[in-house]
């Protein structure tokens, strides 16, 4: 379909709602993520000692039980509802974490529920999810070939 | 005011509006809502509130539906009448394919027709109710129209437990339902319904989806203008002007817009029901309400509650519809939005 052009009152419009448009508060929402998202990131590192002490585990392995545990975190406070309310305070501090990742997927299972296993957990629990693993195994890969050409 | 007892023959005014000779009357109405909209200025007011988002049933859908029926079945105990004593249903909600509505008049045994205007429905269901029964071709209709803050969201949006930070400009889908039985003046007594005014889509390239209030502003100011230019009337001839679900950035713009083009001043007679419902600054609601049910039950549970004890005489009720799908959205299609506008007097 050709592009619709855009017509004198639509522009004119469209710049008066963009002059007027509330500004989300960004200050605050910054300090709040940068906050929220350095607890997050030292309760991983808390995680990464204790297992790295207690299990034994080298620095690079003892990662791995550390995030199961802030997905488990991030996907026991969504089930009991407290996640989407402290993501509205924190923002990117608990969204962008492998926490976020946690919630995107069990929020959606949670939602999908009602519509069965196979079409509804099953198939909907990657719906917000399923881009980031999509994107992140084209990162990883592109990463990956990057990696290799340069260390060859 | 002489239109109103206009000749048959003459009931179209200008281009966009009409004129009932008879002025059909609204005999009952039923407004019920969820937990949150209970908790805002309007508590009380309604018919009944349930408790919680699941009103007992076993999913979101289901708990719209059952919201719907309660708001169908009070309307028709008030006007003291049985599902077989109405000709028609007309209803709409902003479920796919109009689910809610549809299995609500299968449980109600009433003739049936969808309607689709997204939040303007409640507007939509009352001017073809009204020209139904002044046209002669039904003594009692029926009109609801629902919706529900966790279909909706899931539908139009993301889980209900998603963690995300919402813009200050965003609305919240109002829960809850309302439903009117719109009759014949021979039949009984009850606030009239004189004219109608339907809405021409417009569409000023808003692609945002969280600003729905922006993207009906527009029509909202394009229906008011029009419909006082076919009646001959000004904002004074109205108590109230109540839009549907601008809510606070949308109101602004409508204000501006009608300023800006015409210097139409409302000033406080207009009002918006998604700015009424709930309480802005306590409630985390952003911008305000939204959704079918938002201007239906502040309009049955609220503004004819407040005609009725005589504080306002004469009505104008816009309702605006923003008509995006998700589709359209994903594909990065504007917003195509429309209002709709009934006066209803004492």
């Amino acid at each position: 379909m050709a592009k619709k052009p855009v017509k004198a009152d639509q522009r004119r419009y469209q710049q008066l709602v963009q002059e007027r448009e509330p500004r989300p508060p960004r200050l605050r929402n910054a300090c709040a993520a940068f906050l929220s998202g350095g607890a997050v990131c030292t309760l991983g590192q808390a995680l990464t000692d204790f297992y790295q002490a207690v299990l034994g585990l080298d620095r690079q392995a003892a990662g791995n039980p550390a995030i199961a545990t802030l997905i488990f975190l991030g996907t026991l406070l969504t089930g009991l509802g407290y996640f989407d309310k402290l993501a509205r305070l924190a923002g990117a501090g608990l969204t962008v974490p492998v926490t976020g990742f946690a919630n995107a997927v069990t929020s959606s299972a949670l939602e999908f529920k009602r519509e069965g296993l196979v079409f509804g957990i099953g198939s909907k629990m990657f719906m917000l999810a399923g881009s980031v693993i999509t994107f992140g195994v084209v990162t990883a890969f592109v990463v990956g070939l990057v990696a290799a050409v340069i260390h060859r | 005011m002489s239109q109103e007892v206009a000749a048959p023959g003459t009931r179209r005014l200008g281009r966009q509006s009409v004129a009932f000779s008879r002025p059909p009357v609204i005999l009952g109405t039923g407004a019920v809502v969820g937990p949150m909209e209970n908790q805002g200025p309007l508590a009380g007011s309604f018919d009944h509130a349930y408790p919680d988002l699941l009103a007992g049933q076993e999913s979101f859908e289901q708990a719209e539906r059952e919201m719907m029926l309660n708001a169908c079945r009070t309307a028709l105990q008030k006007a003291g009448v049985t599902p077989d004593q109405v000709d028609f249903f007309l209803s709409g909600d902003l479920l796919n394919q109009l689910i809610t509505s549809s299995f609500a008049a299968a449980e109600l045994g009433i003739p049936y027709l969808g309607i689709y205007g997204a939040c303007a429905t409640s507007a939509q269901g009352l001017a073809l109710a009204a020209m139904l029964v002044d046209g002669g071709y039904a003594r009692r209709v029926l009109v609801a129209c629902s919706s529900h803050n966790g279909t909706a969201e899931r539908q139009y949006r993301y889980p209900v437990e998603y963690g995300s930070q919402r813009k200050p400009y965003a609305q919240w889908t109002v829960t809850g339902a309302g439903a009117a039985v719109v009759a014949s003046p021979d039949l009984g007594d009850g606030p009239r319904i004189t004219h109608a005014t339907l809405g021409k889509v417009m569409d000023l390239g808003i692609k945002d989806p969280y600003n729905q209030g922006a993207a009906m502003a527009p029509a909202a100011v394009d229906t008011i203008r029009q419909h006082l230019l076919d009646l001959g009337r000004r904002p004074e001839d109205y108590d109230l002007i109540a839009t549907g679900d601008l809510a606070r950035f949308g109101k602004e713009m409508a204000t501006e817009l009608l300023a800006r083009d015409g210097g139409l001043d409302l000033g406080d007679r207009h009002v918006d029901c998604g700015m009424l419902i709930y309480d802005l600054d306590r409630q985390k609601v952003h911008a305000g309400g939204s959704g079918c049910a938002c201007s239906a039950v502040v309009t049955y549970g609220h503004l004819l509650r407040r005609m009725a004890a005589g504080e306002l005489r004469r009505l104008l009720l816009v309702a605006t519809g923003a008509l995006l799908s998700p589709t359209s959205c994903q594909q990065g299609e504007s917003i195509p939005a429309v209002a709709h506008g009934v006066v209803i007097e004492r």
